[in-house]
């Protein structure tokens, strides 16, 4: 039997660290001990397992998964799409991304978000979907609106949406949040400045993709997520997964 | 072609919406709840509660709670795991008074001979912008503990801090303390 292999380490360079002053919220709770270091084991190289029965058609279609029949979400129509692929380049097939965001407005449908912006009676802000056979997933939503935060005493959100990833292993787990190029806010934001490195940040950068942009309708950006990479396990003498 | 890891970020205050919708009575579905259990679920049903304190010893009341264990035999779900089991759950800590996930599961099995049973946990919260990995472990197992790979790796003066007590019949608490004396250990795995 095919043995599955362990991951790769998460990297701790490139993510950011657990505090960060400037994100002021982190600094009651982050762990002040190091992390104590395991190799996988079958319990984290399992994962729950999601299929088409977990999925509704609309899940997917965030400007009408919530809209009144005939009536659509208002705001700027976008597709955010790419590919789950793992550090080697390979598709994740088959796993689920969720994604929730704030209104056209920068509101959350959310009882404790109490931001001035209206809520729109057509849109929830939250959709799912499963990755196809080659790692590739879409959404078509509106573009969230920048919207402001208590940490220091102007502080605003970037455009953004937060995408859960599961990969094929618990150790693959990702939560993380997909941003639009040529947004002002982002190189402001102190929670997008917890990542030390500015090729990091791009990575959460979704770029405007005019190839998939559907003339006269919706625009598209593109957003690849890269998971950790699974090791190569010896199996029948050869070195399986290269 | 190596490409760099998607960096994580935090779930933020308003995961609810998407990822508890049905624990949190929004008008949505959820693909995992606090309750693991169903009429099939073969097993010894029991209840893991806790809370999730600050560095202040303040109860957080928006941090998301995920499970992964196995099931009464010890089988993953896709690895021989009984069908009433999917051995994942999710909860939120905004729904009790008292900022406490709880949750109904069932005892898990020995995954492989050494290790003892346990429930492999994973912290969510506002502020935390890595995710944290630990685990729970149950105190009528203490014999098995002293072999557990996992917990052996741990210093002896922190490992209590993953072992939850018995609370009442069949329900077990575990709180989770990012600070302190009692920090909880997490893992990097
Ligand atoms: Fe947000």
């Amino acid at each position: 039997m095919l043995k599955p292999g362990e991951f790769y380490q998460r990297d701790r360079e490139w993510h950011p660290p657990a505090l960060t002053r400037d994100y002021k919220t982190s600094v009651s709770r982050s762990p002040q001990y190091s992390l104590i270091s395991l190799q996988n084991s079958v319990s984290e190289i399992t994962g729950p397992v999601f299929g088409h029965n977990d999925i509704d058609p609309l899940d997917n279609d965030l400007i009408h998964n919530y809209a009144k029949s005939g009536e659509s979400a208002i705001g700027e129509r976008i597709i955010v799409h790419g590919r789950v692929l793992d550090e080697n380049g390979r598709p994740v097939p088959n796993t689920l991304v969720e994604a929730w965001q704030a209104n056209a407005g920068g509101r959350y449908r959310h009882w404790k978000d109490t931001y001035l912006a209206p809520i729109d009676p057509n849109f929830g802000g939250c959709g799912r979907t499963l990755t196809d056979e080659n790692g590739y997933y879409y959404f078509r939503t509106v573009k969230p609106g920048a919207y402001p935060w208590r940490n220091w005493v102007n502080n605003w959100r970037p455009s953004h949406v937060h995408l859960s990833i599961f990969g094929s292993g618990f150790a693959q787990r990702l939560i993380t949040q997909c941003y639009f190029e040529g947004d002002p806010l982002i190189a402001k934001c102190p929670i997008v400045n917890t990542i030390p490195d500015k090729a990091a940040q791009g990575q959460l950068i979704a770029a405007l993709d005019m190839n998939a942009t559907i003339p006269l309708d919706t625009i598209a950006y593109k957003f690849d997520i890269v998971l950790r990479g699974r090791r190569s396990t010896l199996f029948e003498n050869r070195l399986e997964g290269n | 072609m190596t490409a760099g890891q998607t960096p994580s970020q935090t779930v933020g205050p308003f995961f609810a919406l998407g990822l508890t919708a049905e624990q949190y009575g929004y008008p949505f579905t959820s693909i995992a709840g606090p309750d693991l259990t169903g009429p099939e679920t073969v097993g010894d049903r029991i209840q893991v509660f806790g809370q999730v304190l600050d560095g202040a010893g303040t109860p957080v009341s928006d941090a998301l709670i995920e499970i992964w264990q196995a099931d009464a035999t010890g089988n993953f779900a896709g690895k021989g795991a009984n069908a009433g089991f999917s051995g994942f759950g999710r909860a939120g800590t905004g729904v009790h008074d008292d900022n406490c996930f709880v949750f109904q599961t069932v005892k898990p099995g020995i995954i492989a001979e050494g290790h003892a049973p346990h429930i492999n946990v994973i912290v969510f919260m506002r502020g935390t912008l890595n995710h944290l990995f630990t685990r729970i472990y149950f105190p009528e197992d203490a014999a098995a503990h002293a072999a557990d790979p996992v917990l052996t790796a741990v210093p002896r003066d922190r490992r209590a801090t993953l072992i939850a007590t018995a609370d009442s019949d069949r329900a077990y608490r575990f709180d989770i303390h990012m600070q302190g004396a009692h920090e909880t250990v997490f893992f990097d795995l």
